[in-house]
């Protein structure tokens, strides 16, 4: 096949990805519909081995993010760590395997796979366009069966090459576990130096898989709590820069900040709704915390939710916004209740011995997540129903789950005992897979963000 | 090492006198050196001069509330306050009612065994209790401000029930 012809094929499906509002260019399966609150419907005690061989370059050339040679190497590299990090999957290559050519993508060598024991097979190529984008093809097959079971392409500008491999990895994680995608997304978090006595303590935000990291503010202020809107475009946070704790609402483009509501009252433990209209927060009022909803815009006035004498703070909308989950002392000790949206029917959902905190909805409506208090910190799930409680983590101080937009990983902060160093981590819903993230300082409070468009 | 060198001596030195006794001066044996004492004893601070502190200042609020009396403590995800803390605080009033322009900020801190948002909302509660209790014998409340900093400015840095505890307070800081 000459190459001509080969491009010809792939403009079939490749899609024009503009800027960074790039498209995937092949919906992923939808998950099994099913209503049970079925926990991990794959099973991770059977890994997949899948090779991840260099995407091939015809025709190298220089791009603003290097040459798309190199590029091609990196971005078979992301797919397989990505996919290695998943803790589905044994990945091989790029590096250990041989040099791919470009009519082998369409038409791979299953034999020379099969004999490296190798299940599943991930092919593709990078191509520098006129305009400098890069077009990006990814295909996966299955060598036992010899068939293509997905194709995409991508076109991005170089620099954002990175998230050309997680699109790919998403797609493949998607077509062989059945779940979401989850790879193409990004963390907010608080980055943390210094001593325990003087911490310091600054917003930042990374990919899913810690690169583009990119400290936000300089540490001047403690910074504490940070959620990132629903569309990436800005950041809730607690920062004590006027000397008290107060959310502020940070537009990354702009680089300017502003009170989420004007009050002399300290506020804290911010949440975005998922629609991104609304901002749930608590406040505290003579000493008495509730929690309160405001509009995002700006404007409005808050609307208090809770009314009772005890600690209500934090909170975290179900994903179909009906629907609020919080935490009280009013039972006499941290309890986790759901409230509708407007505060009507408050109800304690968490019975279960010890302490329960930082509940946060599942992007996928079956569980939440909560840091289990006695004595230790763990984290663990259980239904919206209180019911199914598992615990997922078992060490000195776990703390403040956050959801991966397929809600099927967890992430959290570790505080180890006294140092007081902090670092972040996540597992997967069967408590098992549990690793660090690399984070070029200590790291707590993770905020994950949706899947990228 | 140090240490055990000059307590060598000084039993040297005390044998010696006995041995030497008999009607003699016996010979001043060096005072004996505290057990784990790792550094040498800090010569007695010389006497500030009167003048240096400057009433109504934060060192003055602090000489006068006498040692810890910037402070009350609290059991753990508690928040009220007991006879020792109101002496504490009636202590802190008096030296208020003696500067009636002094102005205080109460910080409310927790221990590290709570969670982050919870912790601010009972450092908020511990920092209300000791102002709740100052405006009820007659501070005005209008001279008080509070700032719950939950977990995040431990004073004891252990992870131990000792730390904990003094870590669980409402610190009265004089605002300047």
């Amino acid at each position: 096949m000459t190459s001509f012809s080969f491009y010809r094929k792939l403009a079939s499906f490749l899609l024009l990805i503009v800027g960074s509002q790039s498209v995937m260019a092949q919906t992923p399966p939808p998950a099994p519909a099913t209503d049970e609150p079925e926990l991990v419907e794959f099973d991770t005690s059977k890994t997949r081995s899948i090779a991840v061989p260099a995407l091939v370059a015809p025709a190298p050339v220089d791009t603003a993010a290097g040459n798309s040679a190199a590029l091609g190497r990196q971005i078979a590299e992301v797919i397989s760590s990505d996919l290695r990090a998943s803790g589905v999957f044994e990945t091989q290559g790029p590096n250990g395997l041989r040099a791919i050519a470009l009519p082998e993508v369409t038409a791979p060598q299953f034999d020379y796979w099969k004999g490296r024991t190798v299940e599943q097979l991930v092919q593709g190529f990078v191509r520098v366009g006129g305009d400098g984008n890069l077009t990006v093809g990814c295909y996966l097959y299955d060598v036992g069966f010899g068939n293509e079971t997905t194709r995409l392409g991508f076109n991005v500008p170089p620099r954002e090459w990175r998230r050309a491999a997680h699109k790919c990895a998403d797609a493949i994680y998607a077509k062989l576990t059945g779940e979401l995608p989850f790879f193409d997304s990004r963390i907010a978090y608080i980055a943390e130096t210094g001593p325990k006595g003087k911490r310091v303590k600054r917003l930042a935000i990374m990919d899913s898989d810690g690169a583009n990291h990119r400290f936000i503010t300089n540490g001047q202020a403690t910074a504490l709590t940070p959620r990132f809107s629903p569309n990436y475009k800005s950041i809730l946070y607690l920062s004590y820069v006027d000397g008290n704790p107060r959310i502020y609402v940070y537009d990354i483009d702009a680089g300017r900040q502003r009170l989420i509501t004007q009050s002399r009252n300290p506020t804290f433990a911010p949440r975005w709704s998922p629609d991104g209209q609304t901002i749930l927060y608590s406040m505290a009022v003579a000493g008495n915390t509730d929690i309160y909803k405001i509009s995002a815009s700006g404007s409005g006035t808050p609307v208090k939710l809770t009314t009772s004498p005890s600690i209500d703070v934090g909170g975290s909308f179900s994903p179909d916004g009906r629907q609020i989950v919080f935490e009280s002392d009013r039972s006499g000790s941290q309890q986790i209740y759901v409230m509708n949206a407007d505060g009507s029917n408050q109800r304690r959902i968490s019975f279960g011995s010890g302490r329960y905190a930082t509940p946060e909805w599942s992007p996928r409506a079956d569980l939440i997540a909560y840091t289990r208090i006695a004595g230790d910190f763990r984290v663990g799930t259980m239904r919206p129903d209180g019911s199914g409680e598992r615990l997922l983590t078992d060490s000195w101080q776990d703390e403040a789950p956050t959801w991966a937009p397929n809600g099927r990983v967890i992430q959290f902060f570790r505080t180890a005992k006294g140092s007081g160093k902090t670092s972040i981590w996540q597992v997967d819903l069967t408590g098992s897979n549990e690793r660090q993230l690399p984070t070029p300082v200590d790291g707590s409070d993770p905020a994950w963000g949706p899947v990228l468009p | 090492m140090k240490t055990n060198t000059i307590k060598m001596a000084a039993i040297l030195l005390a044998s010696t006198a006995l041995v030497a006794g008999c009607g003699k001066k016996k010979v001043e044996a060096l005072p004996p050196v505290a057990e784990g004492t790792e550094y040498a004893q800090p010569e007695p601070a010389p006497p500030a001069p009167v003048n240096q502190i400057v009433p109504g200042s934060q060192e003055d609020f602090l000489q006068q509330v006498g040692q810890f009396g910037d402070r009350i403590l609290f059991e753990t995800d508690r928040f009220n306050v007991d006879a020792e803390d109101q002496a504490t605080l009636q202590r802190q009033a008096q030296w208020l009612a003696l500067h009636p322009n002094a102005r205080i900020t109460v910080e409310g801190h927790a221990d590290e065994r709570g969670t982050r948002d919870y912790n601010l909302a009972l450092g908020e509660r511990r920092a209300n209790s000791a102002k709740n209790y100052l405006t009820s014998i007659g501070v005005d409340a209008s001279r008080i401000e509070t700032v719950s900093y939950g977990k995040e400015r431990p004073s004891a840095l252990g992870s131990d029930e000792q730390a904990w505890a003094q870590n669980r307070r409402a610190v009265t800081v004089t605002v300047q």
